[in-house]
C-alpha cells in the first residue's frame, strides 16, 4: 500500500490555524487580564457528576471511565454511581471547610434520576454546567446533525427546566465533539464551553450561530487523568496541583491573571482513602492570599469586559 | 522487510577513542524542543491513523495546539534563563502557520532541523520520490524562513522508511553540499555520536537524542510523575557526566511544549536544567555543533576503531 498522490498536498498551509474556528494567538502576546480585587490566580473548581449507563453503546467509542466488562458490568456501574451517592457529599464538606466555590457539571440524566442531589446542588448555590445527557451519549464526528441537534436541545432544555438555572456552560461527555457541536451549543444559548484544552485562558470561538467563549479546563490536571490514566499516586496528584499553582502564581505576577482549573470526580477523589488528599489540596490553595475562588461565569464576565 | 538496515556496526562501549568536547568538556548537553503542527483533518495514511477518535479529535488536537499557543514561550524563556539555545525539531509547515514562533527562536539564535512538514504526515507508504520531495520541501522551508542550512533530521512522528537517512543526506548535499544533511536524531543505540553507513558514502553521524529522556515518552507512554521525571533527568546526567571522565558523552532532552510546559511540569524541569548547567565541564550546545565538532575531530578515528572491532579480538 502506498500513500495517494495528494499525500503531499497541503491545502491549509498558510498563516494561522488549519481551520477557522478561532484565531491563532499566543497567550504571551495578549493584553494581561486583571481579576477582581487584584487577585493573581482565579481558582476554578469544577465537579463532574456523571451517569455511566450499564447498557453502554460505545458509539463511536467506549467512553473513558465507562463499562469494560460483559453486561451487566456492575463493578464499574456501581463504582461510578458511588460518586453521586457518597463522594459528592464528602466534596461538599471539603468545599465548605475551606470556603471554596465550585461549578457542577452534571449529566442531565443525573439531574433527572437524583432530584435530591439536584436540589442540594441548587440550594448550595453552585453554578450548573451541562455535561451532556449522559456519559455514553457522545458527540462525535460523523454523527448526523439532526441527531446531535436533538441531543443538545434535549439535554439543555431538561436541565434548565429541572434546575431553574439558565445553564450557560457546557462540557461534552469525554470532551469529544463533532464539527457541528459548537454551533449547536451556540444556537441553544450556551455562552461558554470547556472541551478544548489548547489554552490557559478563555478565548473567542467562532460558530455560524455566534461566538462562544472557550474556557480552559485542563485535562492534564484532572484527578481522573492523573490517578486513573497515568496511575500516579495520590500524593503525586497533590504535588502536581501545588506545583501548577505555584507556577501560575509566579507567571501571573508578571503576565496578568491566570486560571487554575481543577476538574474533579467524586467517584474517584471522593473515596475514603483519597478525600484527605483533596482536603490537603484545598488547604494549600486556601492558604494563598492571591487566589480568587471563582465560578466560571464570573471568569467569563471578566474576560468579556 | 529486512532484519537490519545496516545503518551502523556493532561498537562496544569500552576502549573507544577518547572524546573531549570543546574547552575540555566531558559532556555535551543539548535540548531539542519539538515545535510541531498537527492537522485537524489530515489525509489518511495507509499504515497509521493520526487520531484515535473520528475527526475532529478535539482532545488530541487541542492539547498539541496548547504547545504553540501557551507552552512555547514558557519553555523558550526558561531555556534562555539557563543559557541554552534550543535545537528545534521543526514541523516546517509551522513556518507558514506560526511565523511569530520562528522569529522568536531566530532572535535567540536557536537552531532548526527538519521534523518533516506536519507531524500528521507519516513517511509510511511514501514512494522514494515522495519522501525525497517531502524532505526537500522541509529543508527548503527552513532555509527560506531562517536562512539556516538544515543539518539534522528527525522523521515526522518518528515514521521511517528504509531510505530515510539516505534521502535526507542526499537532499542536503544537493541543496547545500556538506553544510546540510549531516546528522540524524532517529536512532537510539548509543550515548555517543556514531558514524552512519549511507549509500552515498557521505560523512554522516547519529547524534544521541534520548527517547528515554523525551518528555512525551516519559509522560505519555511511561506515565512518569513530574517530580520523578526531574529526578530521572538528573540521574541520567550524573551517569553520563561520570562516564565522561573516560570519554565525552552526549545528553539530550527532547521536549514538546504541550507536555513540558504545562504548569505542573515546569518546576521539575527547571530544577533539572539548573542542576545540569550548574556543573563545570558541561558543553551546553546544539545538535549541529555536536555533529560538526565530531565530524571534524573524531569521525575518522571512530571509523577506524569500529572497523578494527568487527572481528573477535578481546
Amino acid at each position: 500500500m502506498s500513500t495517494n498522490k495528494n499525500y503531499l498536498k497541503y491545502p491549509h498551509r498558510s498563516l494561522g490555524m488549519d481551520h477557522s474556528l478561532y484565531k491563532w494567538s499566543m497567550l504571551d502576546d495578549r493584553p494581561p487580564i486583571q481579576w477582581p480585587n487584584g487577585k493573581k490566580l482565579a481558582l476554578w473548581i469544577n465537579i463532574s457528576l456523571q451517569f455511566f449507563p450499564l447498557n453502554q453503546q460505545n458509539k463511536p467509542f467506549p467512553v473513558p471511565g465507562g463499562m469494560t466488562m460483559p453486561y451487566p458490568d456492575l463493578r464499574h456501574y456501581t463504582l461510578r454511581d458511588y460518586g453521586n451517592r457518597i463522594g459528592i457529599y464528602r466534596f461538599f464538606d471539603a468545599l465548605d471547610q475551606y470556603g471554596m466555590q465550585s461549578s457542577i457539571a452534571m449529566n442531565t440524566l443525573v439531574a433527572k434520576r437524583y432530584p435530591y442531589l439536584l436540589n442540594k446542588v441548587i440550594e448550595r448555590g453552585h453554578e450548573i454546567i451541562c455535561h451532556g445527557d449522559h456519559m455514553d451519549a457522545l458527540h462525535y464526528g460523523g454523527q448526523p446533525i439532526e441527531e446531535e441537534a436533538a441531543l443538545v436541545q434535549k439535554s439543555l432544555d431538561e436541565l434548565r427546566q429541572l434546575s431553574g438555572q439558565p445553564v450557560k456552560g457546557w462540557i461534552s461527555p469525554a470532551k469529544n465533539e463533532s464539527h457541528n457541536t459548537p454551533q449547536l451549543l451556540a444556537a441553544n444559548g450556551i455562552e461558554y464551553f470547556c472541551d478544548w484544552v489548547n489554552d490557559d485562558m478563555p478565548y473567542e470561538f467562532y460558530t455560524d450561530e455566534g461566538v462562544l467563549t472557550a474556557m480552559p479546563l485542563s485535562t492534564e490536571l484532572e484527578d481522573k487523568f492523573i490517578l486513573m490514566n497515568n496511575l500516579h499516586s495520590e500524593s503525586s496528584y497533590k504535588d502536581q496541583i501545588i506545583d501548577a499553582c505555584d507556577f501560575l502564581l509566579e507567571e501571573a505576577s508578571t503576565k496578568g491573571g491566570r486560571i487554575l482549573a481543577l476538574n474533579l470526580h467524586p467517584w474517584l477523589l471522593g473515596q475514603p482513602h483519597r478525600i484527605h488528599i483533596l482536603e490537603q489540596v484545598f488547604e494549600y490553595l486556601s492558604s494563598k492570599k492571591d487566589i480568587w475562588s471563582a465560578n466560571p461565569m464570573e471568569i467569563v464576565r471578566v474576560f468579556k469586559s | 522487510m529486512k532484519q537490519d538496515l545496516g545503518l551502523y556496526d556493532y561498537w562496544p562501549y569500552e576502549n573507544r577513542p577518547k572524546i573531549r568536547w570543546p574547552g575540555g568538556a566531558k559532556l555535551a548537553f543539548w535540548v531539542a524542543p519539538n515545535i510541531e503542527y498537527y492537522e485537524l483533518d489530515p489525509p489518511q495514511n495507509p499504515f497509521r491513523t493520526a487520531w484515535p477518535q473520528p475527526i475532529p479529535a478535539i482532545p488530541g488536537y487541542s492539547i498539541r495546539d496548547y504547545g504553540n499557543r501557551v507552552g512555547h514561550v514558557r519553555q523558550m524563556q526558561l531555556l534562555n534563563k539557563y543559557g541554552i539555545r534550543g535545537s528545534v525539531s521543526l514541523s516546517t509547515a509551522l513556518c507558514d502557520h506560526h511565523p511569530e514562533i520562528i522569529k522568536q527562536c531566530r532572535d535567540l539564535d536557536w537552531e532548526f532541523f527538519s521534523h518533516g512538514i506536519y507531524n500528521t504526515r507519516y513517511t509510511y507508504g511514501m514512494t522514494e520520490d515522495q519522501e525525497r520531495e517531502m524532505i526537500r520541501d522541509s529543508i527548503e522551508s527552513i532555509f527560506k524562513h531562517t536562512n539556516q542550512k538544515c543539518a539534522g533530521y528527525l522523521a515526522p512522528a518518528l515514521s521511517h522508511s528504509e531510505l530515510t537517512l539516505d534521502l535526507f543526506a542526499e537532499v542536503g548535499t544537493e541543496l547545500f553540499g556538506n553544510d546540510a544533511g549531516i546528522y540524524t536524531c532517529d536512532l537510539f543505540h548509543d550515548d555517543q555520536p556514531t558514524p552512519i553507513h549511507l549509500r552515498s558514502k557521505k560523512r554522516f553521524v547519529s547524534i544521541p537524542y534520548s527517547l528515554e529522556m523525551n518528555d512525551t515518552i516519559a509522560y505519555v507512554s511511561n506515565k512518569i510523575e513530574p517530580r520523578r521525571y526531574g529526578q530521572i533527568l538528573k540521574d541520567n546526567f550524573d551517569q553520563l557526566y561520570k562516564e565522561g571522565d573516560n570519554s565525552g558523552t552526549v545528553m539530550c532532552i527532547p521536549t514538546h511544549n504541550y507536555q513540558i510546559s504545562c504548569p505542573h511540569r515546569m518546576k521539575s524541569y527547571e530544577e533539572a536544567l539548573e542542576y545540569i548547567t550548574g556543573h563545570s565541564d558541561v558543553w551546553v550546545t546544539t545538535g549541529r555543533e555536536i555533529a560538526e565538532y565530531y565530524l571534524e575531530h573524531y569521525y575518522d578515528d571512530a571509523v577506524r576503531d569500529i572497523a578494527g572491532k568487527q572481528e573477535c579480538k578481546s
